[in-house]
């Protein structure tokens, strides 16, 4: 690797050649504030705070330059703290808070937001110059975030994430000048533009400008009401991102203590989405191995997530027939809840509030998407909550989180395995699929559980997999940018009649999986991605049983209610159907 | 026309040039070239254009031709118009519309007379020369 | 022997007003008495440019330029020039700098009048071909330059010629146009592209529209010729819709050019391939700036992104890319042919040619003028331009619009090229000019620039689109008579980050009509802020119209023609101006037949 030596503030330091300044100052201990840049993200070079003055430049008189996109040269030193530099980010911050509303105390980034952080570290005590905010209607159209556009400092993170990270191009910068503004393609609304509801925008915002639909209200509403029964499921990317609300490391498994925190919040049923991973893995398993051995449509794709299949429909719509017709873990969790559980425990599902804590705001549409999400005779989920929701209402609660006594879900349809767990991340439903195939073709069991070359942050992963000398070959793809490829490969080997490369594709919407979800706690970026995921796989580890099919209560479920995979039952209450969607629904 | 080749493209440069040179290509020696970028359109350079036609067919003067050129920069008296006429200085005149043009046309080029008020400058130096 | 002559009397209203009249009809007398009244012909001509010498009278064909002619002179002049074909040396012009030779007893026409100052190097075609015949084009040696190129030169003969040259970009920074043809050509990729750049966006700029407009062809021979030089196959010109004529003439040009086997697959039998395609901009400021205009190629909205990559490594679809706009593109036929020598023996030495300006504001012959650099402005301004409109005084150019700042009198004897004008704090820009006289007022004039600035800012980074906001909103409120002494220091802290942190260079430069003027008309800013007032009258919030009642007959004339009612007052009595209704308009003042209103 070619590497070049430069200075920064005179410290020495030997980088990659093609590192920026900003990268190579942390090299060398130096923190450059920023406000636009993000690791997930090209530089833009938008935001104008992370400037630094370059010296030796053959003579030339020093200048500043955008720490964030420049590349570092050889012999160079950047000078990143002097007062003039200081100053002159101050006069930015100014600028930027002169145009921002003051809004922070009911903001819904208060203490969370990196311009706030920029005017505290900036000792801002009074905005130089007079305020001129612009005032724009909240866009609430959708079910699962909100854009606020008075809020929006127009870093561009939001329409590069949509555009770059997920292919989707439903946000754009509109107008021009100080008119300039975020907002839905065309300047439609959210829910009439393309998006799909992933919330990476909310995610990846500096600010309050988008975010998760607040639902917390509702919990509380239902925990007020003694008649209603609450049965609250949570997926698995919660539990090793939660304990970051709390302080507590990324990556921390704290299962058992949001058992123990919902019940207090005033769950009378706390089951688990793992359960339902569990049971996806068997009838979409069985739906591969029936298409795989009998010659269905192939390749068969995932449908757990419900931004990859709010993609498909929109774009990809004559993939229909490759979908597994499987739903979600947490619709199936949901159908289960209102018609297994409220059997087995006598309750009228007409009392139950079917609650869904997940990484996502997708999730939030998803439980609207179509009737067949009310396979129970009632809304199968009646409310899904953000992984930031939770740490909200638990703070509200008074709830000591970090020293809550861990507790364990309720049967019949809150154990899980491994299998389940890893759901989580990119490349596990796969895994989880591969565990169970193998023993659904040969009856055998699969020696070796852990099936490394779906792991790892590769935008598109491929293996093939050797079922006692059938090759199965898959393929994993997350960050929806990087699907596109994929598809468009199958798309083309189908119009051309020729063999497809692979016989199962996994997706999901968000780069690393649910656990980077868009609702999910905030800063995530790829160091936070690989401690979340290393609590997936200790979570996984941790299991003595980690493939689907030896989950107790699943085998129990199928011996008492659904029958077999897919069974009448099971493509009644578990199974979907899918339509194409109009792209710009405006037009 | 064909693709030209380098030998093509220099026998028409030399031809075009040997006519430019005589001037009187077909017996014509006086040149009305009028400037029709946008600023002279949008002056009025097109109905300058047209009565300059209209008066030359009408009145049967047969050794003039009419052609259109670019801005010629006098932009404060668009339109602009240039007259050559052999033995008489090549002169730019402004501010032309329909009644200038024949004016032009009846004193410059017929009476040999220049048209007062609307004489602006002559040609400017020409480096390929 | 007298042949046919004329004589031309300046008429343009600068000398009108020096008794052009007179000096006409006394040259009509002369020419009757001498019976030469068929022989000679008087006319009266429009402005040469020239008025501080006025009045001015120009003899043909003999080429007599005569300054400061009254008219007894008529007599002297119709002897000796026209029957015996003599100057009148006393009437000659002398130049006091020596720039016209003295020792010529024959006035050098090429240093004087409207085209005379000017050497036209870019605009050689315009006005001399039809733009839609390339034929016309190539007998001006049209495409020769191209030939010379391909058969002679060879792609490092091309670099050679333009290092030689010293040709720097006239689009705005004077980046030298060789060393980005040489970074493209020395970059090894399948695919390189040359773009021209014609989204002309400068308010009061429309040097590049007339270029294309007046000679397509120069610009699509010298595309060529680049595309040739770096290994390019694909030339694309970025021109704004709202130029269909230039849009129109291109593509008349580049049909003929194709059917010649001009621009195609191999050209002119070389096995050179090269063809030129138009992308239609709509118009937007910004996509003048190289890497916004290759994002809207693209598709992409038109926003700067960073450099480096420089386009000359990684331009539009990330492939090697030569930009230059329209102007820099216009000389590079001439230099080809000439020679890069010739070319470098214009001009000043580090700012080598000639720049084209569109002069425009309160001056005379507003118009198209194209000058070697190093010329001043003085020369611009009074030689070509024919001085200040309505002989008022001169206040400050803007060059560079809204990008430049301003040039006052103490610069008016500064040579123009690249780096003097950034020395003073402007900039050469694309080449507007706008000149300013003693009615315009400073703060108008900048708040207009910002006014521009806040709608055509790209809105991506911060400093730019919040800056421009903030400095139109403090130059408001000064202009309103509201500003305080800390305004000024805010106006300055804000441009100064601008400049440091904005992204491109159209925010980088975006404040600095407000800098400059800071810099040269403070005071005039601390008199809208101490004094309230503003001398020019043009801040309506500073002025106020009086009635004196002394003057005043009660002819009631001004409160017929008040639009708002705001005087009151008996026939034949003192009028009163109701100060809370008037709206500022200046009718009452304009229509006062006793000079009774004032402004104050």
């Amino acid at each position: 690797m070619e590497t070049v030596k430069i200075k920064i503030d005179g410290i020495p330091v030997e980088v990659a050649a093609g590192t920026t300044i900003l990268n190579a100052a942390k090299k060398a201990g130096v923190k450059i504030p920023t406000l636009c840049a993000h690791p997930d993200l090209e530089p833009w070079g938008a935001c104008g705070i992370c400037v630094v003055k370059t010296e030796n430049q053959m003579g030339v008189s020093p200048r500043l330059v955008r720490a964030c996109t420049t590349k570092v040269t050889e012999g160079f030193n950047y000078i990143t703290h002097d007062p003039e530099i200081q100053s002159i980010r101050k006069t930015v911050v100014n600028l930027i808070l002169s145009n921002h509303p003051q809004e922070c105390l009911t903001c819904g980034r208060n203490q969370q937001c990196e311009l706030q952080r920029l005017a505290e570290e900036f000792s801002i005590r009074e905005i130089a110059f007079p305020s001129n905010v612009r005032r724009v209607p909240k866009d609430n159209s959708t079910p699962s975030i909100v854009l606020d556009a008075t809020k929006c400092i127009q870093c561009g993170r939001c329409a590069q994430v949509c555009q770059q990270l997920q292919g989707v191009w439903a946000l754009e910068f509109i107008h021009r000048g100080e008119n300039t503004r975020i907002a839905p393609v065309a300047d439609s609304t959210l829910n009439e533009s393309p998006c799909i509801k992933c919330g990476q925008c909310a995610a990846h915002c500096p600010v309050g400008a988008i975010y998760e639909n607040d639902e917390t209200d509702k919990f509380f509403a239902a925990a007020r009401n003694p008649e209603l029964h609450i049965a609250v499921q949570m997926a698995p990317a919660v539990r090793v991102a939660l304990g970051e609300a709390f302080g507590m490391e990324p990556g921390s498994i704290v299962t058992g203590k949001i058992y123990a925190a919902l019940r207090r919040l005033g769950a009378k049923a706390v089951f688990d989405t793992n359960f339902s991973a569990d049971l996806t893995i068997m009838e979409e398993g069985s739906e591969f191995v029936k298409r795989f051995t009998t010659g269905g449509v192939l390749p068969q794709l995932t449908s757990c997530c419900p931004a990859w299949t709010n993609y498909m429909e929109e774009y990809y719509p004559d993939m229909i027939p490759n979908f597994s017709t499987a739903k979600s873990p947490m619709m199936m969790q949901g159908a289960v809840t209102k018609t297994y559980y409220a059997e087995q425990k006598g309750i009228d599902p007409a009392k139950i509030y079917s609650v869904a804590i997940m990484p996502c705001t997708a999730k939030k549409h998803e439980i609207e998407r179509d009737d067949n999400m009310h396979a129970s005779g009632y809304p199968d989920v009646d409310l899904v909550l953000t992984t930031r929701e939770l740490a909200r209402m638990i703070k509200m609660a008074g709830i000591d989180f970090a020293n809550l006594p861990e507790e364990k879900a309720d049967s019949p349809i809150g154990a899980y395995t491994g299998a389940a767990t890893i759901f989580g991340v990119t490349g596990g439903v796969m895994e989880a699929a591969i565990r169970t195939a193998y023993k659904l073709v040969t009856n055998e069991e699969l020696a070796d559980v852990n099936i490394t070359p779906v792991r790892g942050m590769e935008g598109v992963k491929s293996a093939e997999v050797d079922i006692k000398g059938t090759k199965v070959r898959v393929a994993v793809a997350h960050g929806l940018a990087n699907v596109k490829a994929v598809l468009d490969e199958v798309r083309a080997l189908r119009e051309a009649g020729k063999p497809q490369k692979y016989d199962f594709i996994e997706v999901m919407a968000c780069r690393g999986g649910c656990i980077a979800g868009g609702g999910q706690p905030y800063g995530t970026d790829d160091d936070l991605r690989a401690k979340r995921t290393a609590g997936i796989y200790k979570d996984d580890e941790k299991c003595t049983l980690r493939r689907s099919h030896e989950n107790p209560e699943i085998i129990e479920i199928y011996e008492k209610y659904l029958g077999a995979p897919l069974s009448e039952k099971s493509h009644h209450l578990l199974h979907t159907t899918y339509e194409k969607v109009k792209t710009y629904k405006a037009l | 026309m064909a693709k030209m080749t380098l030998e093509a493209l220099r026998a028409l440069r030399e031809g075009k040039k040997a006519e430019i040179d005589r001037r009187d290509t077909d017996g014509k020696d006086v040149h009305i070239i009028i400037g029709m970028g946008t600023c002279g359109i949008a002056a009025g350079a097109k109905q300058v254009l047209e009565a300059f036609i209209d008066e030359i067919a009408a009145k049967k003067i047969e050794n003039v031709t009419v052609k259109q050129t670019g801005c010629m920069g006098l932009c404060y008296v668009e339109p602009t118009v240039e007259v050559k006429v052999p033995g008489m200085p090549d002169t730019i005149y402004g501010k032309v519309d329909a009644d200038v043009a024949r004016k032009i046309l009846k004193d410059h080029v017929l009476a040999k007379k220049l048209v007062s008020d609307h004489i602006f400058d002559r040609p400017s130096t020409d480096i390929l020369k | 022997m007298v042949k046919k002559s004329y004589v031309l009397v300046c008429g343009g209203s600068a000398c009108e007003a020096s008794k052009a009249d007179a000096i006409y009809e006394s040259f009509k007398k002369v020419l009757e008495d001498e019976g030469l009244k068929n022989d000679v012909q008087v006319v009266k001509t429009g402005c040469f440019g020239f008025c501080e010498k006025g009045p001015i009278v120009k003899i043909l064909p003999e080429e007599e330029f005569y300054v400061e002619v009254k008219p007894e002179d008529a007599e002297e002049i119709v002897h000796e020039t026209i029957i015996k074909g003599r100057p009148v040396p006393r009437l000659l012009y002398k130049d006091k700098d020596a720039k016209v030779d003295p020792k010529a007893d024959k006035f050098d026409m090429s240093k004087i009048g409207f085209y005379q100052k000017q050497f036209r190097i870019v605009l050689r075609n315009c006005g001399f071909i039809d733009p839609e015949n390339i034929d016309e084009y190539i007998a001006r040696d049209g495409y020769q330059a191209l030939e010379k190129a391909i058969t002679q030169l060879g792609p490092d003969g091309i670099i050679n010629e333009m290092k030689t040259s010293g040709l720097r970009g006239r689009g705005g920074a004077g980046f030298p146009t060789w060393i980005k043809w040489n970074t493209t050509k020395g970059v090894t990729a399948p695919q390189k592209y040359v773009v021209c750049n014609a989204d002309e966006g400068d308010p009061g700029a429309y040097m590049d529209r007339s270029t294309l407009e007046g000679d397509p062809h120069s610009v699509l021979e010298a595309m060529t010729i680049a595309g040739y030089c770096v290994g390019a196959s694909k030339g694309i010109i970025y021109i704004r819709a709202e130029y269909p004529l230039a849009i129109k003439r291109l593509e008349v040009a580049m049909a003929q050019s194709r059917e010649y086997g001009l621009l195609g697959d191999d050209i002119l039998g070389t096995g050179f391939n090269f063809d030129i395609e138009i992308r239609l901009g709509a118009g937007a400021f910004v996509c003048g700036e190289e890497t916004a205009l290759l994002r809207s190629i693209e598709g992409n909205r038109g926003m700067p992104t960073p450099k480096p990559p420089f386009p000359a490594v990684e331009g539009l679809w990330h492939c090697p890319t030569v930009i230059n706009n329209v102007e820099t593109y216009a000389n590079v036929p001439v230099i080809i042919l000439k020679g890069g020598e010739w070319f470098k023996s214009i001009g000043t030495e580090k700012s080598p040619g000639t720049k084209v300006f569109a002069l425009t504001g309160k001056i005379n012959n507003s118009g198209l003028v194209e000058v070697p650099m190093g010329t001043t402005l003085r020369e611009i301004i009074y030689d070509i331009g024919g001085g200040i409109r309505n002989g008022r005084a001169f206040k400050a150019v803007q060059t560079g619009g809204p990008s430049g700042g301003v040039i006052t009198t103490e610069n008016l004897d500064t040579g123009i090229d690249f780096d003097a004008l950034a020395k003073i704090g402007s900039m050469m820009g694309s080449g507007g000019m706008i000149v300013m006289s003693d009615e315009d007022c400073i703060v108008d004039v900048v708040k207009f620039y910002m006014t521009f600035c806040v709608d055509e800012s790209c809105g991506k980074c911060s400093p730019c689109r919040i800056g421009t906001r903030k400095l139109l909103d403090y130059l408001t409120k000064i202009s309103k008579g509201n500003g305080t002494m800390e305004d000024l220091d805010k106006m300055t802290e804000i441009g100064m980050a601008m400049k440091k942190a904005a992204l491109c260079g159209l925010g980088q430069t975006a404040a600095n009509p407000v800098l400059s003027t800071m810099r040269y008309f403070k005071d005039e800013y601390i008199q809208h802020v101490k004094d309230k007032k503003c001398i020019a009258g043009k801040c309506v919030d500073l002025i106020r119209y009086e009635i004196d009642p002394a003057k005043c007959i009660g002819c009631t004339l001004c409160s017929k023609r008040c639009p708002a009612g705001a005087i009151t007052g008996e026939k034949k009595m003192p009028h009163k101006i109701d100060q809370s209704k008037c709206v500022k308009c200046g009718e009452c003042y304009k229509g006062c037949k006793f000079g009774a209103i004032s402004k104050i």
